[in-house]
């Protein structure tokens, strides 16, 4: 027992903890302040084809997203089809509706940013090229020319 | 006398890093962190196709690619596997004059890309992703020889040179209805 007794008597002092909840909370904010959270529900299924020659999408703001892909879950497919569907928002769309999901977007923006808003067309691997120039379609129709074919990057 | 004995309890601040690491344990698990990436592209105005058209005259500086709704790839009426498209349109790019059959200059020289209405999209991306990939490696080995940098290093004004020298024309007909 004389083992224990010789700790009691040192005199390291114990690391003192004070400081502990000034640097979690520095993290807390770094992380609150970077965190995006996701807005829209996907209600497509969404696995991006890989890329090597891509491009960064900046200014996340002047973003707009299409999602195109098959009902994602098996409820859904049952109520909607296998069939690709486009996805705007929150709900699923018609190709048609593009045109009106465009001015909403640019209603929402700044005059002087409009021309520099960017559609990014998030397709899943397995939707066929038929709905996709559908969609690039409405969007020449509705002079929204920047897009951006989002895929993920591989690694060479 | 007693009064002055009562101090004012101390809040216990122990909890404190507990909560705080709740919190940050929270955001670190919802926090995606991920930058979107993709291949930039700009849709020809509507009515532009007609200038296209006119330029066919030119057959030697059109390049074709046609993505059938099985997936197999046809450039220049020849099926050719995806690996050396990225080879061929380069050479077609950078043929400068020398072969007959190939372009006269790189900004002359015009990629026409088709696809059917069954194509899919993982292959219609990765043919995008060839195109733009010799492109690229032209940009890069002329920044190579004109700079000595990389063409992503340059600055503004040196890039936009590179960029006259190999313009990306890549024209996308209207798919095929099937």
């Amino acid at each position: 027992m004389s083992k224990f007794k010789k700790n009691k008597n040192s005199k390291l002092a114990p690391i003192s903890t004070a400081s502990l909840p000034d640097i979690v909370f520095m993290l807390l904010f770094f992380f609150m302040v970077t965190t995006v959270m996701r807005e829209t529900e996907m209600l497509v299924e969404n696995i991006l084809p890989q890329a090597t020659e891509v491009q960064k999408l900046e200014r996340k703001s002047l973003v707009s997203y299409i999602y195109i892909g098959s009902p994602k879950g098996k409820n859904r497919k049952m109520k909607y089809g296998k069939d690709a569907k486009i996805q705007l928002n929150d709900s699923y769309s018609r190709v048609e509706d593009i045109q009106a999901f465009i001015i909403a977007e640019r209603e929402t923006r700044a005059e002087e940013e409009v021309p520099l808003l960017t559609t990014s067309i998030k397709a899943d691997v397995d939707v066929k090229m038929g709905i996709v120039s559908d969609v690039k379609q409405e969007l020449r129709k509705s002079q929204a020319y920047k897009i951006n074919y989002s895929t993920r990057k591989e690694n060479k | 006398m007693a009064r002055t004995n009562r101090s004012t309890p101390e809040i216990n601040a122990g909890s404190m890093a507990d909560i705080a690491f709740l919190l940050l344990i929270f955001f670190l698990v919802t926090t995606t962190m991920d930058v979107d990436t993709g291949i930039a592209r700009k849709l020809p105005v509507l009515d532009e196709e007609q200038e296209i058209e006119d330029m066919q005259g030119n057959d030697r500086n059109i390049y074709e690619v046609y993505v059938n709704n099985k997936d197999a790839l046809l450039v220049e009426e020849e099926e050719i596997e995806i690996e050396k498209l990225r080879q061929g349109a380069k050479e077609f790019l950078n043929n400068n004059g020398r072969n007959p059959k190939l372009s006269d200059t790189p900004d002359k020289a015009i990629i026409s890309l088709q696809n059917s209405r069954g194509t899919s999209y993982e292959m219609y991306i990765a043919v995008q992703n060839e195109l733009t990939a010799a492109y690229n490696e032209l940009r890069n080995e002329a920044a190579m020889i004109k700079y000595n940098l990389n063409y992503t290093e340059l600055p503004k004004d040196k890039k936009k040179i590179i960029r006259k020298m190999y313009p990306m024309k890549i024209s996308e007909a209207e798919p095929f209805k099937q």
